[in-house]
């Protein structure tokens, strides 16, 4: 199904949006839960702790370079159940398509949807799809929910934060908002940055192997590693101190940054985690995320303090100590 | 990255802190005002003050064009947008400032207004020819570096015969604005502050050259090291500024000779001169009515020249009271002095232009070095 576009029957619950399902929904995201085409996936009873989150996609362009709404609508939900130290093994998917999108369109982000969940090992179980008129939606919004089982043993919480853990970061940060803005109408710059957008659950997974008393994990999304930074000073009531020198920024990336005024820590990610875990445990936990090829540029970055301002402060590159601060507001709306 | 990662350097950081600390009298305090927002914000970024000793102190200066627009500026603009619905192009820096009663750009725009950021007056040319049934206004804030993109722009307008674009010229002078400080009861012998030296901007001397600064420091003896924005750079001015300082000299002295001149870019300035021309007086935030400190469209671009073009009502603009940008602008306050500061005046609900814009003194306070608050006596 590649010519022509949506119209408002797609959405009426009729043949046309039973056509719209089969030929493409059900075409490239089809699995025994999703082909009973029944109100709701069926998941078999698990005897460990269930994890669920959910996430709505938003992002402008829909297509960047490195992913687009489709990979990436997995990959957030995803990597919210890795964070938990969970297996994701199920996805909802959610569609609301604006009249007039083109359907080559819808079957690229749903082919794109798919080899992101077969390379995830997750399925899409139960999914749902609503048109709206021109002009009332942005081409078209995904929202996917997904479905997690941690492990026993596995404790991974705010909660566990202590003064004097390592802070880590898995690899170069600032790559995703700065591959979105290269495709931004008004600033399109030529760059062969790509969107980092991945599943994280596998180098959860060797890292938790590797350090099973791993304290907290958290992927600093929309807000770059310093809102991520921040949010969770104030939350644990803790300080983090950072050095610059230590912070893995692509060299591609700190010049594009450069150039707009940015700053690579209030850029957002899409494949990258940070990990906070005993000093001690630092350099195996280090190691073991080397070892995974999402984790090639991992790199001990700070620690955590005792601060009654909890404040997350730096020490420059330069030599002088500075404030990491939480933007007041979005460097770049849509980014995720 | 090259004429970057150099001037970052922390092995050359340490031995210029080394080299401040040794050519520092003893007994002696050293105030020097750098009169450039990007300089304050570079200070407070990379830490530089860390790295010299107690004696020095950095005043900061009203070098930040949003800061200085006076509220009536702004609220003209966003009667342009919502009065007379024109397109209204602005840098970024502009949209949160806080106009009177506090409506700003970004408030209006959501309330329906048609306010679009740029990133060039060549941005806004485009909107221009890409809608030619609506008017086009370029809202133009700067000092001497932006001034010649806008002059472009309105030079283009001419060329392809645009009937819909104009600009509200907002530009201002530096070296008007040291004389005025330097004129100042405050910074007088005897007066409550004091500055032996300033840090000159960097990029508006790209444009302007090193001379126009050299009768200021005769007539005032105050010596002027124009700097780059890299923090090596604001040391080794620093270190210029003392040396002067420590032999009674008051000259224009050139740290960021890679890119700043002394006569600097000829064919900018011709072209500035050709599209603006002075206003008799113009009223700076924080430092008042200033004269021959800021420019006007030229008669023959009235065509583009959007205080012509449009009637713009007479207003009662007003600042919020007890917010100390004009103290802070003009160097004799601190933002840490101001009662507002980090109450109810921070990033998120900004009382007034310098904690909104990204040059302001308050908001690089804000963003960098809250933790430290005032370890520095006057």
């Amino acid at each position: 199904m590649n010519a022509g576009s949506i119209d408002m029957t797609h959405g009426g619950g009729g043949r046309a949006m039973h056509d719209l399902i089969r030929d493409i929904f059900q075409a490239h995201l089809g699995n025994p839960v999703l082909d009973r085409s029944e109100d709701a996936g069926t998941i078999e009873a698990q005897s460990d702790r269930l994890v669920m989150a959910t996430d709505g996609h938003v992002i402008a362009p829909l297509f960047f370079p490195g992913g687009d709404i489709g990979s990436l609508s997995v990959h957030g939900t995803v990597n919210d159940l890795a964070m938990m130290g969970a297996r994701p093994h199920s996805l909802t998917a959610g569609f609301i398509l604006e009249e007039g999108f083109a359907l080559a369109d819808l079957d690229r982000i749903v082919r794109s949807m798919a080899r992101a969940a077969r390379a995830a090992d997750v399925r899409v179980i139960s999914g749902d799809t609503k048109v709206v008129e021109r002009g009332k939606g942005d081409g078209v919004f995904i929202t996917t929910t997904g479905l997690g089982t941690v492990p026993e043993g596995v404790d991974l919480s705010l909660s566990n934060l202590r003064a004097g853990q390592a802070v880590l970061v898995s690899g170069t940060i600032g790559d995703h908002g700065v591959a979105v803005m290269s495709k931004r109408e008004n600033l399109a710059f030529e760059t062969e940055i790509r969107s980092d957008a991945a599943a994280l659950h596998g180098l959860v997974a060797e890292m938790l192997a590797a350090v099973p008393r791993l304290a907290m994990l958290r992927d600093p999304t929309r807000g770059g590693l310093a809102a991520t930074l921040n949010e969770i000073a104030a939350a644990a009531g803790l300080g983090i101190i950072l050095d610059e020198a230590e912070i893995p920024v692509a060299a591609d990336v700190r010049a594009a940054c450069e150039l707009l005024g940015l700053d690579p820590l209030n850029v957002a990610n899409e494949g990258k985690l940070v990990a906070f875990c005993p000093a001690e445990e630092a350099a195996p936990l280090l190691v073991a995320m080397r070892a995974h090829p999402l984790g090639r540029n991992a790199a001990i970055i700070g620690k955590v303090t005792e601060d009654p301002a909890h404040m997350v402060q730096m020490k420059t590159d330069f030599g002088g100590t500075r404030i990491v601060d939480w933007l007041a507001g979005e460097q770049l709306p849509r980014i995720c | 990255m090259r004429y970057i990662s150099e001037f970052r350097d922390p092995v050359l950081a340490r031995n210029m802190s080394q080299k401040i600390a040794r050519a520092v009298e003893p007994g002696r305090d050293y105030h020097f005002m750098e009169f450039c927002g990007g300089h304050t914000h570079a200070i407070m970024r990379y830490g530089v003050q860390d790295l010299m000793p107690k004696s020095v102190h950095f005043v900061h200066g009203p070098g930040c064009p949003v800061c200085v627009l006076p509220v009536r500026r702004l609220d003209d603009a966003v009667e342009l947008a919502e009065r007379h619905q024109v397109i209204l192009c602005t840098y970024g820096d502009m949209m949160r400032v806080p106009g009177t009663a506090r409506r700003s750009l970004i408030r209006a725009k959501a309330d329906g207004a048609d306010i679009r950021m740029v990133y060039s007056t060549l941005d806004a040319l485009q909107i221009a020819r890409d809608n030619p049934a609506r008017e086009v206004v370029f809202f133009a804030i700067g000092f001497e570096t932006t001034t010649p993109p806008t002059a472009v722009a309105i030079k283009m307008a001419q060329a392809e015969r645009l009937k819909n674009f104009s600009v509200f010229c907002n530009h201002v002078l530096t070296p008007a604005a040291i004389e005025h400080i330097l004129n100042s009861p405050e910074f007088a012998p005897g007066g409550q502050a004091r500055i032996d030296g300033f840090l000159g901007p960097s990029h508006v001397s790209a444009v302007i050259g090193s001379r126009p600064y050299e009768p200021a420091a005769a007539t005032y003896e105050k010596p002027v090291v124009i700097a780059g924005f890299e923090p090596l750079d604001v040391m080794q001015a620093v270190l210029m500024l003392i040396a002067q300082v420590n032999s009674g000299r008051a000259e224009v002295e050139n740290q960021y000779t890679r890119v700043v001149t002394r006569t600097g870019n000829r064919k900018a300035q011709v072209l500035v001169a050709e599209v603006f021309e002075l206003r008799a007086d113009f009223e700076w935030r924080g430092l008042a009515t200033v004269l021959e400190s800021a420019l006007q469209i030229r008669p023959e671009f009235a065509a583009f020249d959007a205080e012509a073009r449009f009637a713009l009502s007479e207003k009662a603009s007003r600042e919020v009271k007890s917010c100390e940008c004009p103290a802070v602008l003009r160097g004799v306050k601190k933002p840490t002095d101001c009662k507002l500061f980090g109450k109810t005046c921070t990033p998120d609900t900004p009382m007034g232009a310098c904690m909104v814009s990204s040059e302001g003194a308050c908001a690089a306070y804000w963003s960098y070095g809250r933790q430290r608050l005032p370890q520095d006596a006057p």
